[in-house]
């Protein structure tokens, strides 16, 4: 049979346009803002005006009289339940203290969100202010007022080690490093910081909520699980798991702030207590000061090498502000600490870090989960010593780089690793030799920098269903919600690449707690990899089913059966077929029932062996597969404004197979430029204990006009054993590497480290000026 | 707030309709809850983001800044009323299929902003592209394949 017969129309390797994108090009796609319903009223919030303060009580009767109001919600209405991914420290919005200015106190719905905000202005809230922390050092001190009160006694789903004001701590090591300091030639120190960073989906949170007459509530949300949702509101507002059905519709990006609650506890309990719709859409400036933002660290870093270049040793220190609530900033802390040694082989490692609870914000999961900032201290560090050994980066990194079927930090086998074909692919491309590609304008400097990542795809439970319609088409149902990566398209191509059908014969179910199988959610680089298991795996349970049908109509052994092109089931060497449209009548009105494919899995393998190394507090026991990264990047920096220029920039991914090559690039290209603006220009800033720029009009993000002209990405494909296809994730990976080779670029232009973020023209121009002051004396 | 509601006319993409709303209430408002044209986007209220840019006569304007009030007798065109358009039907497409479509929520004023450039310069240069589309923020695909999908139209188009 000819090639072109075998190729799956829409099957895997194919860049085909994601299946949702028709009805978003004509406006008719809808998101949470866009859903109304019968009776529908309108919610709005009341946040705090204090960092800390003890709330005495509440006075909401002028509020329920202003006009249009149905109901009121206050901390009094939610009892005691409290929610979270790694410590349960949170109420569905305040009770008894606030913690942070901008956090839900209180809320309303009426006929109109015009009515709703203005008697939210009624509520009059006796506060007693409590003196507040607004770092992790300030949470630190020995007299600190401390937040959470009752911490030793919160649920905690591993061993953080909290006390006091610090929400979890994490130790781990290999080797010894305390003593292999002394074996080495050459040793580098730095501290680094990074800031906060506003997520920024174009879409705000909202939700809407809606009781029937039995007391079960359906919730709609912008999400990025509607079964991280579910729990969630369960958990906050004591409700049994079955008296809540969570759906999706369309969702406006996500990088992480939809991944866990926002306002879906309070939407469900205002909707319980109105008795009818509602539905609650936060403005831009609430989702700035309300949902959480990535976190910013500060990083002690020390690496020693031999001065042949060879790597000896590495101790990475973090502490992290964690804001008003854990969410998943113990996750962070750990899966950083697990990252800072970096793609190396290390004999001596250590890295630890605390989690530090302050009044701020919630600090939680932001695409690249911890990762960007370590890699932005790591990565310097390796391109420090490169150049004082006068190595050239490349080649030190060649050298000491882990290969396929050695450890990862802590003991876990690598089992495919493209990082090799990364580097010869940016170096290639970029002509790194060359250096940068054009010379310096007059009155600029131009630079060029190098960084690689690795990043995992993995984590916990998820699931598949393959259903045959009595047509022979397929429904393929994950529970996965697709923010806009395309996760749809991809398991439906994987889908119709496992059972051979074109993939306009496969369609998606949209995530339901009802009938979705369980997926923990669409975060952690994780659908394609382990969603995309449990697809394959229910597809060849489905292809089973056909070939046992096919045998009996076709009177032939299942092994003598294939699966053809366009939905037919075949005796191999034979003409003898049958389509699948035949086969499923069969099963659906004569004999053995419909075909249906399920899988179910949770990722098994272990993060720690406990022979190579020592970890205490490890929030994530079985993290998963690993994937590379590496990126060049051309800078000019303005020499009489300082400021920074990304001129060219190749960013090269281990895909391990890529399902929609379109797709990948497109998340390398989206990655890089968030990236860019986490390095250059995105910065939360708190004047006091409130957020001085919640607005896009004062916090900046990368535009058109900001983007190198040219960006090139480059995809490597290094087959994981166990992946579908051969598959990994790439959600993340490509924003790791920006701010430490853009660094690395800067250095090259200025003679200057940048060693806090973001790299604003006032700090390059310091660092360029100092040291051509210092060239001259 | 005001309670004072005015009556009028605006033609919504080709359709005269008539608007019973608040002297304050903005376009956007207007069109997504009066007439559950939700295609235009509401980002952020403050005219920053653009993903509320519609037509009106013919120029691309922020829905949230526009009062409704002040488009009375005046044509308006969201992204859901160029079923006819050519060059708008070769944008969406090339949007569709070259990747520029991720989340989708900066699509409609992305849309909006390209078409009217194509009305301008039928064969623009990637600085053109980015400058006009440089009031459409985006935080999906880094640009790159929108900018692509606008020079592709109109290479289609304008051959």
């Amino acid at each position: 049979m000819s090639e072109i017969l075998e190729r799956v129309a829409g099957g895997v390797g194919q860049g085909v346009a994601k299946r949702e994108n028709p009805e978003k090009v004509n406006g008719r796609a809808l998101y949470i803002a866009d859903l109304y319903r019968p009776g529908m009223l309108h919610g709005a919030i009341l946040a705090s005006p204090h960092a800390h303060a003890r709330i005495r009580g509440y006075d909401v009767s002028a509020a329920l009289a202003a006009p249009g109001v149905v109901a009121v919600l206050t901390g009094d209405d939610v009892g005691d339940g409290r929610m979270g991914a790694f410590i349960k420290d949170e109420h569905a919005l305040a009770k008894g203290k606030t913690l942070y200015v901008g956090e839900p106190v209180a809320a309303v719905a009426a006929e109109t969100e015009e009515q709703a905000r203005a008697a939210c202005r009624l509520i009059r809230v006796d506060y007693e202010e409590l003196p507040a922390v607004l770092s992790p050092e300030e949470g630190l001190a020995p007299d600190a007022p401390i937040l959470h009160e009752g911490l030793a006694g919160y649920f905690k789903v591993f061993d953080a080690g909290s006390e006091g004001n610090i929400a979890s701590r994490s130790i781990f090591s290999e080797g010894d490093v305390d003593s292999a300091w002394a074996e080495c030639d050459l040793i580098v120190e730095d501290e680094f910081t990074t800031q906060p960073q506003a997520h920024l989906a174009i879409e705000p949170c909202g939700a809407l909520a809606e009781m029937d007459a039995a007391g079960r509530v359906t919730l709609w949300s912008a999400n990025q699980s509607v079964f991280r949702v579910q729990a969630n509101v369960c958990e906050s507002l004591s409700l049994p798991m079955s008296r809540l059905r969570c759906l999706t519709p369309h969702v406006g990006g996500g990088f992480g702030n939809k991944m866990e609650p926002h306002i879906q506890p309070i939407t469900v309990a205002l909707a319980m207590k109105a008795g009818r719709p509602v539905k609650l859409i936060l403005s831009r400036e609430e989702d700035f000061e309300m949902v959480r933002a990535r976190h910013p660290f500060r990083i002690r870093m020390r690496t020693g090498v031999k001065k042949d270049g060879t790597f000896v040793a590495r101790e990475c220190e973090a502490l992290v502000d964690c804001g008003a609530f854990a969410d998943d900033s113990p996750g962070v802390l750990g899966y950083a600490l697990l990252m800072a040694r970096g793609p190396y082989r290390f004999p001596h490692a250590k890295s630890h870090g605390r989690l530090i609870y302050t009044n701020k914000l919630r600090f939680g999961a932001y695409r690249g989960f911890g990762n960007p900032q370590v890699t932005f201290a790591g990565e310097q560090q390796i391109d420090e010593i490169a150049r004082r050994l006068e190595i050239d980066p490349i080649a030190l990194r060649r050298r000491n780089m882990v290969g396929a079927g050695e450890p990862w930090f802590l003991g876990q086998t690598i089992a495919s690793n493209g990082l090799p074909e990364c580097l010869d692919a940016v170096e290639a491309a970029s002509g790194w030799k060359d250096g940068p590609k054009a010379a310096a304008a007059p009155g600029k400097r131009r630079g060029r920098g190098l960084a690689v990542t690795a990043h995992i795809s993995g984590l916990l439970g998820t699931g598949a269903i393959v259903r045959m319609l009595e047509d022979g088409s397929i429904v393929l149902n994950t529970g996965a919600t697709d923010i806009g990566q395309g996760s749809d398209t991809i398991l439906s191509q994987m889908c119709a690449e496992a059972l051979k059908v074109p993939l306009d014969r496969v369609s998606v179910a949209s995530p339901d707690t009802d009938g979705s199988p369980y997926n923990w959610g669409t975060t952690a680089s994780r659908v394609t990899y382990t969603t995309g298991r449990a697809v394959v795996a229910a597809a060849g349970e489905v292809e089973r089913k056909i070939k046992e049908q096919a045998s009996e109509m076709l009177e032939c052994a299942v092994e003598d059966l294939e699966l053809r092109p366009g939905g037919r089931v075949g005796v191999a060497g034979a003409d003898k077929e049958l389509p699948f449209a035949a086969i499923s009548a069969r099963a659906h009105w004569a004999v053995g029932g419909p075909i249906v494919g399920t899988n179910t899995l949770v990722f098994e393998q272990a993060t720690h062996d406990p022979k190579r190394g020592v970890a205490l507090g490890l929030p994530f026991p079985r993290i998963g597969v690993y994937s590379f990264g590496a990126m060049v990047v051309d800078v000019e920096v303005d020499e009489a404004s300082g400021q920074v220029k990304v001129v060219e920039a190749w960013s090269a991914v281990d895909a391990g197979r890529a399902i929609n090559p379109l797709l990948v690039e497109v998340q390398l290209e989206g990655a890089f430029v968030q990236g860019m603006g986490f390095a250059l220009v995105e910065e939360m800033v708190w004047d006091g204990p409130r957020l001085a720029n919640p607005s896009l009009m004062d916090y900046k993000i990368p535009t058109s006009r900001d983007v190198p002209a040219a960006l090139h990405s480059i995809i490597v494909e290094a087959p994981e054993p166990g992946g579908p296809f051969g598959a990994k994730g790439v959600g993340e990976i490509g924003i790791n590497p920006v701010a430490a080779a853009i660094a690395n670029a800067v250095f090259e232009a200025t003679g200057a480290r940048q060693r806090h973020l973001p790299m604003t023209p006032e700090r390059v121009l310091d660092g360029l000026l100092a040291h051509d002051a210092e060239d001259r004396s | 707030m005001s309670d004072h509601v005015e009556t009028f006319e605006i033609a919504v993409n080709g359709q005269r309709r008539r608007a019973a709303v608040e002297a304050d209430a903005t376009l956007l408002t207007w069109l997504r809850d009066g007439l559950q044209a939700t295609g235009t986007k509401r980002g952020c209220n403050q005219g920053v983001c653009g993903s509320c840019t519609v037509m009106i006569d013919g120029w691309p304007q922020r829905a949230c800044l526009s009062l409704a009030a002040a488009c009375e007798g005046r044509e308006v065109r969201t992204v859901e009323g160029y079923g006819d358009d050519a060059v708008m039907r070769t944008l969406q497409r090339r949007f569709a299929e070259g990747g520029a479509v991720q989340c989708g929520f900066c699509t409609s004023g992305m849309l909006i902003s390209a078409r009217r450039l194509l009305a301008d310069s039928p064969r623009p240069d990637e600085a053109e592209v980015r400058a006009a589309l440089s009031g459409n923020l985006c935080r999906c695909t880094g640009y790159k394949k929108i900018v692509d999908a606008v020079l592709l139209a109109a290479e289609e188009l304008a051959p």
